[in-house]
């Protein structure tokens, strides 16, 4: 293997658990889930949070699944705190109460996301599967409440995109500092249930002019972050600003992922934090290097004039519709598999299926 | 709620909850720790930054640098520092006292 240029990680985000009251459609954890069983003490989870800041990483993502599942989630907040990282805690918000939020401030929370499912309470329950909106509506005030800066995050997709103003509306009334509208990743779970969130091109033009448009009336009120979604892009993403290069994603049993959905890619083998360093596992993980840099991209990547900007893209989404780890990400317009994205493309239809909800087998 | 702020010499600038300023040891420079963003600064920034306190006017921290880098006229300073800090202000990252 070539040696590869390692650089210094930004973040790592810890999936404390993947117990969550809601099963959302589109969950970002993997098929198989992880039972509670399985997960990692918080001694473990306190030195990799110390091995974290002594490899130079700066923030810390706690997330799930639902994080506050964990009841030493604020000693965790704390260790990390007392360490010098940056602690983000990204919450359904749910299972959480005023007393709690307090202590995580007081333990030095610096920063709250809050997801929501749409801004009409019936469709956001239906599509969490958990009635649970007015719940979060309830924590994210408490958050600014306290003290605590707010993000909104929004995945918005078919069912619920005619409601992007309304969300940006909501956000502003949160007082929250930024509204994230996310997209949906077709893969695992959302993948299962592509035809009912992918939206059309009309959907998606006039949200984005809608967006445009709010990120100028809002300037310095609120932060909008919003991508074109992958089916709809001419060039694939940075997905994590590139495999091994910013980002580790710790699983709540404790193996080290170059990003969320990385389980996805069967033929990896990845390492644990139970018995390896996080540094031993940033350099020399079998995981990490297989897609590090950029000498192991195809042709048209290899000659492409981009390849250190998109860094080939999604690896999880190249490999779930083409089959081949290495392919091109067929949301690039140079990609040999492009077509891949016609037929779903070509299904939109005003339909809306089934969900098929994430659960714990 | 953020309002949009343009700095003069007479504001008191610190950082909001969401803004830590820290050294970086791994990187050696100062950085500034966001909402899923960090800036990194560059040696002058950084020079800058660290007398962001909250207790400091803009045209104390540019009375100090004057003083350490004697030679640059104050004037030149006064635009380094504002052009520094606004674009931080601008995203809600520095804030008023």
């Amino acid at each position: 293997m070539n040696k590869k240029n390692i650089e210094i990680p930004y973040a790592v985000l810890l999936e404390l658990t993947h117990r969550c009251p809601l099963s959302c459609p589109y969950c970002s954890n993997p098929l198989e889930l992880e039972k509670k069983s399985n997960e990692i003490d918080t001694d473990t989870w306190k030195r990799v949070l110390t091995e974290a800041a002594g490899m130079g990483i700066l923030q810390a993502h706690f997330s799930g699944g639902e994080p506050t599942a964990r009841k030493d989630l604020e000693e965790l907040i704390k260790h990390a705190n007392s360490v010098g990282l940056y602690t983000n805690l990204i919450t359904s918000g749910v299972l959480i109460n005023e007393k709690r939020l307090k202590i995580f401030y007081d333990m030095g929370l610096d920063h709250v996301q809050v997801s929501f499912q749409d801004t009409e309470a019936e469709n956001a329950n239906r599509i969490a599967g958990y009635k649970g909106h007015e719940k979060k509506i309830e924590t994210a005030k408490l958050v600014r409440k306290i003290g605590l800066p707010l993000t909104v995050n929004a995945v918005m997709h078919k069912q619920n995109l005619h409601n992007l103003e309304t969300m940006i509306n909501m956000a502003v009334d949160l007082d929250a500092e930024r509204l994230e509208v996310a997209q949906v990743q077709y893969y695992g779970w959302a993948l299962k249930n592509q035809s009912a969130f992918l939206p059309s091109r009309k959907q998606l033009d006039i949200a984005t002019q809608l967006v445009e448009d709010y990120r100028v009336k809002l300037k310095g009120i609120l932060a909008i972050d919003y991508v074109v979604p992958d089916y709809y892009a001419k060039r694939p993403k940075s997905c994590m600003g590139g495999w091994g290069r910013q980002f580790l994603n710790i699983t709540p049993a404790g193996k080290v992922l170059p990003c969320h959905a990385a389980e996805s890619l069967n033929f990896l083998s990845f390492d644990n934090v139970k018995n390896k360093s996080l540094s031993w596992i940033w350099q020399n993980s079998e995981a990490f290097n297989k897609f590090r840099g950029t000498s192991w991209m195809p042709e048209p990547c290899q000659s492409c004039d981009r390849k250190e900007i998109d860094w080939g893209g999604c690896r999880c989404q190249a490999f779930a519709l083409t089959g081949i780890p290495e392919a091109t990400d067929p949301t690039c317009e140079l990609s040999p598999y492009r077509s891949v994205l016609d037929e779903p493309l070509s299904r939109i239809s005003e339909e809306i299926p089934e969900f098929i909800y994430r659960r714990i087998e | 709620m953020t309002k949009l702020l343009t700095l003069n010499e007479n504001h008191v600038p610190k950082f909001p909850r969401h803004a830590k300023l820290r050294y970086d040891q791994a990187r050696k420079k100062w950085i500034i720790n966001a909402p899923e963003r960090v800036f990194e600064l560059d040696e002058i920034a950084g020079e800058v930054i660290q007398l962001v306190n909250g207790k400091s006017s803009i045209a104390q921290i540019i009375d100090q640098l004057t003083n350490k880098f004697s030679g640059a006229p104050r004037e030149q300073i006064s635009k380094d520092v504002i052009g520094m800090l606004q674009p931080l202000a601008d995203k809600g990252f520095v804030i008023n006292e």
